[in-house]
């Protein structure tokens, strides 16, 4: 234990830890956790009950998961970050052979046409893509912080070492295929090498390849026919209505109906009569729109942007590099997963399955996300 | 922290912010900008209205006798959740109700299934509403058919029977009337478009008649209970509930009895000239009160069952109602069969002559022909009348003295090369009467007739000018005869020209020249009153179920004649001339009643289907009594031959149902009409026609 905690320093307590923590950061994620429940409830009370099935099914078991995910938090902030570094293969191990098991049948389960999810007894399941995503962050920030001084740039050799963390997942991932987290997976990869001061015709050439790995995807249908159909109802919504273009008008009319003030927790029609698919978990966001209205919503899109905020702050203030990288990987991650659920729901993105962090109902992401908000009190706890 | 890495991180800073504040953008665009769009987007998705239609308000006659009224029904409904949610989604219970109501459960099925449910051109007969609301199956079940049902819940489940309201035309007096009541029908999709209306879906409304014109006040409310529902169509909760209101009763001027014995007098007539040898395919038949243009009968001959919509028209019913063979049923003549007037138009070439300054006491020749221009124009039968006065010339109907004067006014007004100003005293005559524009009844569909002036010959020229002029190119090879040649080449040169036998056909009522049966009627009656040309209206008033007033329909003048009162009191003498010793004299020999009036037999040019030449249009025209009128009768039989022999005939049995005649005597108590003239005051409606009475079956 005292060499994980390293350095010889005296081992953090917990009252230690927790008056340490940067508070508004707790605040906002503490606020999404508390509305996300509500809106999971919501999402599912009335459905249940029409079903005669308990009316808390999903908000026990919602519970439940930020319970664990806050003591996978909590768990995180004890441990040196810097630390990590010495375990990062172990992870990053574990992740790769997470997504090697859900590619074999038979333990691997396939949710909405991607081959995403481990089934365990008890009607659990987990995605080791939301692990795998935390690997590579940690991956990369060490081979690009690594054995250097702080005013110089990582080289390309470095910038190659990492992007060979990154892509062994991601190629794995493109397999499932889940391109939601594929794409998530690519944004902190890009902002994690403009950060480490990588020469920029590195991000320039990063996103330029993205643009064309896109096109050539679509056109050699790597990418899947539910997911061209997807991007075609969001580009024309009539292309295919009864499924994604349904969706995504449905998703549209749910928002847009809660006006001003919303329709009242747990009174929202749209929600009540299930006509949004999938509402407890990628498109938890409707919930919010119908239910709580432009006051509602807006408060959720504003404690967004305070956790952004402050998340930048503590990405500045360190001097350690290593800890900035993993910081603006975590960023980058919630960042585009945020735009992307939320923009989705309201007809801005096309459509991935991507769930809405700290809110949308699900274990493994859940996890993953407070691990991430771990990452992040650990780096601050560790910058004073 | 390098450079380029500070510079990164405020990049992704200010990336990370904007795509947060679009996200905050694009909320206050849908939510606050776009919410009410889709707030109503949301209730439609949500929403499903059940109709609970309203009691239709009842039309009745003068006296309150019900022409129209909503009688129960029974219906027999099958509700769809309780049918798809049964193990083999409802195929026994279809093959069930397939044995009682004598249908196939394919029918059932169809009948059965939302049209969105059904592949178009598997539509036919497919339920326009909603999956929640009940689907009838039928309207007029049988008690016992009704009582199966609900006697055996386990054979039929998912199937009710209740009472409904069905449109009814109970003909109490024997009248048919249904070209002036009109029919009822399913709202069409296209009323469903209209904001205007707030129609629901398959509400009944009126479609044609009466039942069109006062479709507002005859609908009343349905009653409308709006469940909102899931994606699974399952109901969450009720958001309104109201009650259905019954519509207003719609009194008119119509007598059921006097309607009734118009269509006798009018199909006998129609027999009489059958019998006579003649095709007489149709007629009308129209009785108006002079003194404020109210419409006591209005008569159309052939007719049909105005209850066959209810029982639901069958294709082969539908094609009869428009098939040239079955004399188009579904025209009435009464509004929308124009004729030429022939000897009746002779009441407008006096007051034009009068206008043109010719002594209406003067004598003038009746030869048995006269030459206009190179025609010679003949009296109707060639005979010679030797010097006459205008009162003997209505009353023996002779044509050789319009032809002379019309002749002469034509020539005054400069023949071929018309002056610039122009006196045309009989156009304007004819003009002033009305021919050529609608009377406005209250009834859909009304034609014009047709005012053959200048403007009008002009007119057709410019549209024909090509065919006449190509004859021999467009024309049928059967129409390619010397005379039809001639006739066209002629056309083609001077077509446009108001020619010396135009004006003279004019004169007495031939040639271009159409009126309906109303327009004639509502001219007589304007000579009849002194001079006023009443809109014929139908309507009297509109009361609510519970007998209060809700409107009155005034009397409207349209206009007066252009007649002096001297013209008029010398028509009144020379109309009743020809009852008493002119054409009708024969007719109207011994009658108690006084009628004046004209006859009138239009040559028709053309063919009948079958290769005959067209019948004359036999018309009588009239009014009574002579001399305080207070009736104005018209029967026009199409191709009925004679006037006097056909129509006159038929007009005498309406003045007989009106006054109560019996032999020649009157007997007051067979007249429909007290000596007074028709009711004024409005009737007592009796409430029971805007209630449903009660079911007899009971669950």
């Amino acid at each position: 234990m005292s060499r994980l905690l390293g350095d010889g320093r005296r081992a953090r307590t917990f009252r230690d830890n927790i008056s340490g923590y940067d508070k508004q950061l707790n605040f906002a994620v503490g606020a999404l956790l508390l509305i996300g429940t509500l809106l999971v409830w919501a999402a599912t009370r009335q459905w249940f009950a029409s079903q005669g099935l308990d009316p808390q099914y999903y908000l026990k078991r919602h519970v439940l998961n930020i319970v664990i995910g806050l003591l996978l938090a909590y768990g995180t902030t004890l441990i040196d970050y810097r630390l990590l570094r010495a375990y990062t293969p172990f992870v990053w191990g574990i992740g790769v052979l997470g997504l090697l098991a859900v590619l074999i049948p038979g333990i691997g389960s396939t949710i909405n046409g991607a081959r995403s999810w481990i089934s365990f007894p008890g009607g659990f399941t987990l995605q080791p893509a939301e692990l795998a995503k935390i690997s590579v962050i940690i991956g990369m920030a060490m081979l690009l912080a690594e054995a250097r001084d702080k005013d110089s740039a990582p080289t390309h050799i470095d910038v190659l070492k990492a992007l060979a963390v990154a892509l062994v997942p991601m190629a794995l991932i493109m397999l499932e295929p889940d391109l939601g987290e594929a794409l998530i997976i690519s944004a902190a990869v890009i902002a994690i090498i403009g950060v480490s001061g990588a020469p920029s015709r590195w991000v320039i050439g990063l996103l330029l390849l993205g643009v064309l790995a896109g096109f050539v995807a679509v056109k050699a249908g790597v990418i899947h026919d539910y997911q061209v159909k997807r991007l075609q109802s969001f580009v024309n919504p009539s292309a295919d209505p009864q499924h994604s273009g349904y969706q995504l008008r449905q998703s549209r009319i749910t928002i847009g109906s809660g006006g001003i003030i919303g329709r009242g927790l747990f009174t929202g029609p749209q929600t009540n009569g299930r006509f949004v698919p999938e509402q407890q978990t990628d498109f938890i966001f409707t919930v919010a729109g119908e239910e709580l209205g432009f006051l509602g919503s807006g408060f959720i899109l504003l404690l967004f942007g305070l956790f952004f905020i402050r998340a930048f702050a503590i990405a500045s203030r360190t001097t350690d590099i290593f800890g900035r990288l993993v910081c603006i990987g975590v960023i980058a991650w919630f960042a585009f997963q945020t735009f992307e659920n939320i923009g989705m729901t309201m007809g801005l993105m096309p459509m991935t399955g991507v769930p809405l962090p700290f809110m949308s109902y699900g274990g493994s992401s859940m996890f993953a996300n407070l691990v991430g908000l771990g990452l992040l009190q650990s780096v601050h706890l560790r910058s004073r | 922290m390098n450079q380029r890495s500070r510079l990164s991180l405020i990049v992704t800073q200010t990336l990370v912010l904007s795509l947060m504040l679009a996200l905050f953008g694009r909320l206050f665009f849908l939510q606050v900008a776009s919410g009410l769009k889709y707030q109503s987007a949301a209730l439609s998705i949500q929403s499903r209205d059940i109709v609970n239609p309203a009691i239709r308000g009842a039309i009745t006659d003068s006296s309150g006798i019900p022409l129209a009224m909503d009688r129960p029904g029974m219906q027999i409904t099958v509700n769809r959740s309780a049918v798809d949610a049964l193990p083999d989604k409802g195929s026994a219970v279809f093959a069930q109700l397939g044995k009682l109501l004598s249908l196939t459960p394919a029918q059932v099925f169809t009948k059965t299934r939302l049209c969105g449910e059904l592949a178009i051109g598997l539509r036919a007969g497919c339920w326009n509403g909603t999956r929640q609301q009940p689907i009838p199956l039928t309207k007029l079940a049988t008690e016992a058919q009704a009582l199966k049902v609900l006697e055996n819940p386990t054979i039929f489940p998912g199937v009710d029977a209740a009472p409904v309201p069905i449109r009814s035309y109970p003909a109490l007096a024997g009248e048919n009337a249904a070209h002036v009541l009109g029919y009822t029908g399913v709202v069409t999709d296209a009323d469903l478009a209209n904001p205007n209306k707030r129609y629901y879906l398959n509400e009944v409304v009126g479609k044609s008649g009466l039942e069109s014109v006062y479709d507002t006040f005859l609908r009343g409310t349905p009653g409308v209970k709006t469940l909102i529902v899931d994606r699974k169509e399952a109901i969450t909760s009720v958001s309104q509930n109201t009650a259905s209101i019954p519509g207003d009763n719609l009194v008119t001027h119509l007598d059921a009895r006097l309607q009734s014995a118009a269509e006798k007098a009018l199909s006998s007539s129609v027999q009489r000239s059958r019998s006579l040898g003649y095709h007489a395919d149709s007629g009308a038949a129209i009785v108006l009160d002079v003194t404020n243009g109210a419409v006591l009968a209005m008569a159309s001959y052939p007719t049909y069952d105005p209850n066959m919509w209810q029982k639901g028209l069958t294709p082969a019913q539908a094609k009869d109602l428009f098939s040239t063979t079955s004399g188009v049923p579904a025209l009435s003549r009464a509004i929308q069969g124009e004729y030429a007037p022939a000897s009746t138009f002779k009441s407008i070439s006096i007051v034009a002559a009068s206008a043109a300054g010719y002594n209406l006491n003067a004598r003038y020749n009746c030869p048995a022909e006269v030459k206009v221009g190179t025609g010679l124009f003949k009296n109707f039968e060639t005979k010679s009348q030797g010097n006459i006065n205008l009162t003997e010339a209505i009353a023996v109907s002779c044509d050789t003295i319009w032809y002379q004067i019309a002749f002469d006014q034509w020539i005054k007004d400069g023949g071929l090369s018309p002056h610039p100003s122009l006196n045309d005293y009989f156009f304007n005559a004819a003009r002033g009467f009305g021919v050529g524009k609608k009377t406005g009844i209250d009834l859909p569909g009304e034609l014009s007739g047709r005012l053959p002036d200048r403007q009008w010959k002009q007119a057709y020229y410019d549209a024909n000018k090509n065919f006449y002029c190509n004859y021999g190119k467009r024309a049928k090879p059967s129409d390619l005869t010397p005379y039809l040649i001639a006739i066209a080449h002629e056309n083609c040169l001077d077509g446009n020209k108001l020619r010396a036998g135009d004006a003279v056909n004019f004169s007495i009522g031939q040639g271009d020249t159409l009126v309906t049966p109303l327009q004639l009627v509502d001219m007589y009656a304007a000579i009849a009153n002194g001079g006023t040309l009443w809109k014929p209206q139908v309507a009297k008033a509109v009361l609510t179920p519970a007998g209060k007033v809700v409107k009155t329909f005034a009397p409207v003048k349209n206009g007066k004649i252009p007649a002096t009162s001297a013209d008029i009191s010398f028509l009144h003498t020379a109309l009743r001339a020809v009852a008493t010793r002119g054409t009708a004299a024969g007719v109207f020999a011994n009658y108690p009643i006084e009628v004046a009036g004209k006859t009138g037999t239009g040559q028709v040019l053309g063919r009948n289907p079958n290769g005959s030449a067209k019948d004359d249009t036999s018309w009588f025209v009239s009014f009574a009594p002579a001399a305080a009128p207070r009736y104005a009768v018209v029967m026009m039989v199409s191709q009925g031959g004679f006037g006097a022999s056909v129509s006159a005939v038929g007009v005498k049995d309406i003045y007989s149902a009106i006054y109560g005649v019996v032999g020649n005597k009157v007997d007051p108590t067979k007249a429909i009409f007290p000596s007074s003239g028709p009711v004024v005051a409005l009737p007592k409606v009796d409430p029971k026609y805007a209630k449903l009475p009660a079911g007899t079956v009971k669950k």
